[in-house]
């Protein structure tokens, strides 16, 4: 069957450089002497370790649970001894060190008891609280947690799409096991397909893979399953999820949109697969086919455990002794490691062993002739040369206007620029300064909303501690006079001191502004009024703190969505002790008020 | 493989300094061989066959002009980047200045004296590209600047071109300063001779009479520069080829000198020359291809682009037609020039994702 594919503008076709690691089939990578496993190996929240140095661990075992709902869980790739759970060096240009779990194989390989399930049995949730606690997430690179993924939409006809375009160069993983595995992946995409209630699956495959369409082929005859294979055609970046989307469904999503609105899912082939053995098999996530090439003699894919250090594979697969440099991913948008012993993670579908012969140093850096080369290959259609302008400039306001937040850094610009400019850290630099000036925005915002609070309560303790002196002396005089002092008017002084705090929040308030008349803010007399008549004050109150709450959220960071996971992981950080700060000054609050 | 792992992709000597710290290289660790010099590289060969057709009707003292403007432009664009400070050997190499000057040279008279073209393509590379900072910094063409301020202060001389079939030695006479004998030797371009015949003859003559008696005119345009059009068009096309140029920029220039030349043309065809004596006269094909694409000055939107082009176009047609100046290319180029930042904000393109906004 025939089907109309559309375009994608722009894009690049380097050396593909795939052959090499093609010709041999898939092996299992023997176990190294320790794993490295990181608890934090998907978007979202870190893992809490479930284990202390010196347990031992059953192959399978969960080893860190996952963080709330958008977090994964990861698992005891072998059985064997933890040694340690401390923070090591994870597989990140950065060298920063994250907490890790390090296992001493005891090479008997002994699984945790596995429970298969049907799914077809299974509540959808049930099947997502699976999925999670296995640790399944996308293994196409974006290690994006699969169940967030998996929900149908209600009035929509949903398509799922299959990637297994793979158009990195180097990278075969996803070819590999198609070619070798291409039911289980199927079986993997039939549960997908129950839980989207999708009516169509398509498998999109670049043409320079005609194996593993074959294959896919066969195994969806085989399945008796209706799944198209669409073969697309080889030019990098058509293995982006949004530009396979495009290709094959028309449909553009927009950036920071989700595909579900549009009727479309996608997700990797090593997803599928994964999903099939999570449910069909009982298996947690704990290894991944990967790619071992580049400067190594006898280039192939490896079945690897995760927290298996990359040296391990290159030794395997026989570094070449010039190597000098291992590349985790593609060239085109692989990441440089710290050192060649960082641990293989669920995000690592590619090492690339590389030498100074193999990847030479760029030229220099020129300046930039507006050739608008860089435009003719963008797949997002950006003014990549603006954006270099302005970025270079630091006018990082300018650089938003021109959607650098729609850059995807596939690296294409870069790729075909005859200045050599390294484009795409251009990018990187500005949105690195981006998200930390909405930081530093945010942290400004909550320290001066703290102030303020602090000068309202002292505000209204004072006031309190007068109206108490002023119901004393009205009671000595009340015994002398025996009337009533009407206790509106300190009640009236203090809706005044509210006023006047709420007033305040656009400007950095003074400890001893006066009073101002209550009439300027019409929301607090109006909340007073609608509260319970008995206590005035407390309304206020909780006005002034829940105008405050929403001033907060407004001003919370923007752009957080296609975070890296060390990013991630800084900004989870400095949330989490910025909440308990809040929750520190909210139980201060409610103590003096009460 | 060795334990000791260097993060050996540090550029080398950095050109250009970064906003940021590390000199560490992110991905794409690959890249395609294209560089500025193979870009600057292939429009200079794409002006050779111009160069030859110009050789063959007007002979070869525009080789001698040829040497002189590269000599001057290599010349000041060394010394200004010794003056700031800049790595020379690299911006030497990018061969843009060379660009320059046979841009120059190919729109000034090829007997004008030699100090002309020396301090014209000072001009260009000094003040208009270096003084703004250089390569990818000038807002302006260097080219057209110079042709503008030179036209501006040498009009006589501007404006005396050889007759086909003046001799190399005369040639070289003239442009080491010789005494000019007017007539014998020189005369008007075709546009001018037209320009100047339309405006003696005060009504008197239609244009396919003046073209018709004049020597300076030939089948379509001018005698002899309808071929070096030509061999200007097939120069462009193998840059198009080569995706150095898009079509936008030639396309819109030349749809542009076709249309106003042909409303004009169409309201009164006695005083005003068909569009085909416009593009195949002049400087028409040569700022088609290779002045109106200059990247750095130019729009780079796909719609700038063509405004940019086509709003050129206009004012060549509209200055060469009422002006006082032969031709109008240059100020045309100077005047798009300026309105580039506008062009560019006012038509970005919607990004992916966008397009329904």
């Amino acid at each position: 069957m025939m089907r109309e594919l559309f375009n994608f503008h722009g894009g690049v076709k380097p050396e593909t450089n795939k052959a090499q690691s093609t010709r041999e089939p898939i092996v299992v990578a023997p176990l190294p002497p320790h794993l490295v496993v990181p608890l934090h190996q998907s978007i979202g929240g870190t893992p809490h370790p479930l284990v202390q140095a010196g347990e031992r661990v059953l192959k399978g075992q969960r080893i860190g649970a996952a963080d709330g709902n958008v977090s994964a869980a990861v698992h005891a790739p072998t059985s064997g001894k933890i040694v340690a759970v401390e923070p090591r060096v994870m597989a990140h240009t950065s060298g920063l060190a994250m907490l890790s779990v390090v296992i001493e194989p005891d090479g008997e390989e002994a699984w945790m008891p596995l429970y298969p399930s049907n799914y077809r049995s299974m509540q959808p949730d049930e099947i997502r609280d699976t999925l999670r606690d296995a640790g399944v997430v996308g293994l196409g690179g974006a290690v994006f947690p699969s169940h967030l993924k998996l929900k149908g939409a209600r009035d929509k006809r949903m398509t799922l799409i299959l990637n297994g375009a793979e158009c990195e160069p180097y990278i075969t993983c996803d070819d590999m096991l198609m070619r070798e595995r291409a039911q289980d992946i199927l079986r993997g995409a039939q549960i997908m397909r129950h839980m989207l209630g999708a009516q169509d699956v398509l498998i999109g495959i670049e043409d320079n893979k005609p194996e593993a369409a074959q294959a896919m082929r066969e195994a969806a005859r085989a399945l008796g399953e209706r799944m198209d294979v669409v073969v697309v055609p080889t030019r990098y970046p058509a293995g982006g999820a949004k530009q396979l989307i495009r290709v094959l469904t028309g449909i553009e999503v927009p950036h920071g949109s989700r595909s579900t609105d549009y009727g479309v899912q996608c997700f990797n082939v090593g997803t599928a697969y994964a999903i099939h053995e999570t449910l069909n098999l009982g298996r947690p996530l704990i290894s991944r086919i990967v790619t071992v090439s580049g400067n190594v003699e006898r280039p192939r894919n490896y079945e690897v455990l995760f927290g298996t250090p990359m040296s391990h594979l290159v030794k395997l697969a026989g570094g070449r002794p010039d190597t000098d440099r291992t590349i985790m991913g593609g060239p085109m948008m692989g990441y440089l490691m710290p050192n060649p012993d960082v641990p293989v993670v669920k995000a690592t579908n590619c090492v690339i062993a590389g030498s100074r012969a193999m990847f030479p140093p760029p030229p220099p850096e020129m300046p930039c002739i507006r050739c608008t080369a860089c435009v003719d290959v963008c797949p997002a259609d950006l003014q990549p040369h603006e954006m270099y302008w302005f970025a270079r400039a630091k006018n990082f306001g300018k650089a938003q206007e021109y959607h650098l937040f729609d850059c995807i850094e596939c690296g294409c610009c870069a790729y075909v620029c005859p200045s050599h400019i390294p484009l795409v850290d251009y990018y990187r630099f500005a949105k690195t300064e981006i998200w930390a000036r909405e930081r530093d925005k945010a942290a400004a915002d909550s320290a001066r909303e703290r102030f303020e609070f602090r000068t309202f309560r002292e505000e209204r303790e004072k006031e309190e501690k007068a109206a108490k002196l002023a119901a004393k002396t009205a009671a000595g005089r009340q015994t002398a006079e025996k009337k009533a002092v009407p206790a509106a008017a300190p009640a009236g002084d203090a809706l005044q001191a509210a006023a006047a705090a709420a007033q305040a929040e656009g400007t950095v308030a003074t400890p001893s502004a006066p009073p101002q008349p209550a009439t300027a803010d019409l929301s607090a007399p109006v909340a007073a009024e609608t509260a319970p008549a008995a206590d005035p004050k407390k309304a206020l109150i909780e006005a002034a703190i829940e105008r405050a709450r929403k001033q907060r959220e407004a001003v919370s960071p923007k752009n957080t969505d296609n975070l890296s996971d060390a990013k991630r992981a800084e900004i989870a950080e400095i949330e989490a002790r910025r909440a308990k700060i809040r929750e520190m000054a909210k139980t201060h609050d409610e103590d003096g008020a009460s | 493989m060795p334990g000791s792992h260097t993060l050996a992709t540090v550029a080398p000597r950095a050109v250009m300094r970064r906003p940021w710290k590390s000199d560490l290289n992110n991905s794409p660790y690959v890249r395609k061989p294209a560089s500025v010099q193979s870009v600057m590289l292939r429009v200079l060969l794409a002006l050779v066959p111009g160069i030859a057709a110009y050789v063959w009707y007007f002979g070869a003292g525009i080789l001698v002009n040829l040497a002189i403007a590269s000599a001057a432009a290599l010349a000041g664009e060394a010394a200004m980047l010794h003056a700031r400070g800049r790595p020379m050997g690299i911006f030497l190499a990018d061969l843009s200045a060379i660009v320059t000057a046979w841009l120059i040279v190919l729109t000034f008279p090829p007997i004008v004296p030699w100090w002309i073209t020396a301090g014209a393509t000072l001009f260009a590379i000094v003040i208009v590209k270096q003084l703004y900072g250089g390569l990818g910094q000038n807002p302006f063409n260097p080219a057209m600047a110079a042709y503008a301020i030179t036209i501006v202060a040498f009009p006589a001389l501007m404006s005396q071109w050889p007759h086909a079939g003046v001799d190399f030695a005369s040639q070289l006479d003239l442009i080491l300063g010789g005494e000019r004998t007017l007539d014998a030797i020189t005369g008007a371009t075709p546009l001018d001779a037209l320009r100047t015949a339309m405006h003696s003859a005060a009504g008197t003559q239609t244009v396919a009479q003046v073209l018709a008696g004049g020597t300076a005119f030939g089948l379509f345009g001018g005698r002899g520069w309808e071929w070096i059009a030509v061999a200007y068009l097939l120069g462009g096309l193998y840059l198009w080829q080569q995706r150095i140029i898009s079509w936008h920029m030639p396309a819109a220039f030349i749809s542009g000198i076709v249309v106003v030349a042909g409303l004009l043309h169409l309201i009164n065809a006695d005083q005003f020359a068909a569009p085909i004596f416009h593009l195949l006269s002049g400087g028409t094909m040569l700022a088609a291809f290779f002045i109106v694409t200059d990247p750095v000055s130019g729009a780079t939107t796909p719609r700038g682009k063509l405004i940019f082009a086509a709003g050129a176009a206009l004012v060549t047609v509209v200055i060469r037609t009422f002006g006082a100046y032969p031709d109008g290319i240059a100020f045309a180029v100077l005047l798009m020039n300026i309105c580039v930042p506008l062009i560019d904000m006012k038509t970005q393109p919607p990004v992916f994702g966008h397009k329904d906004d």
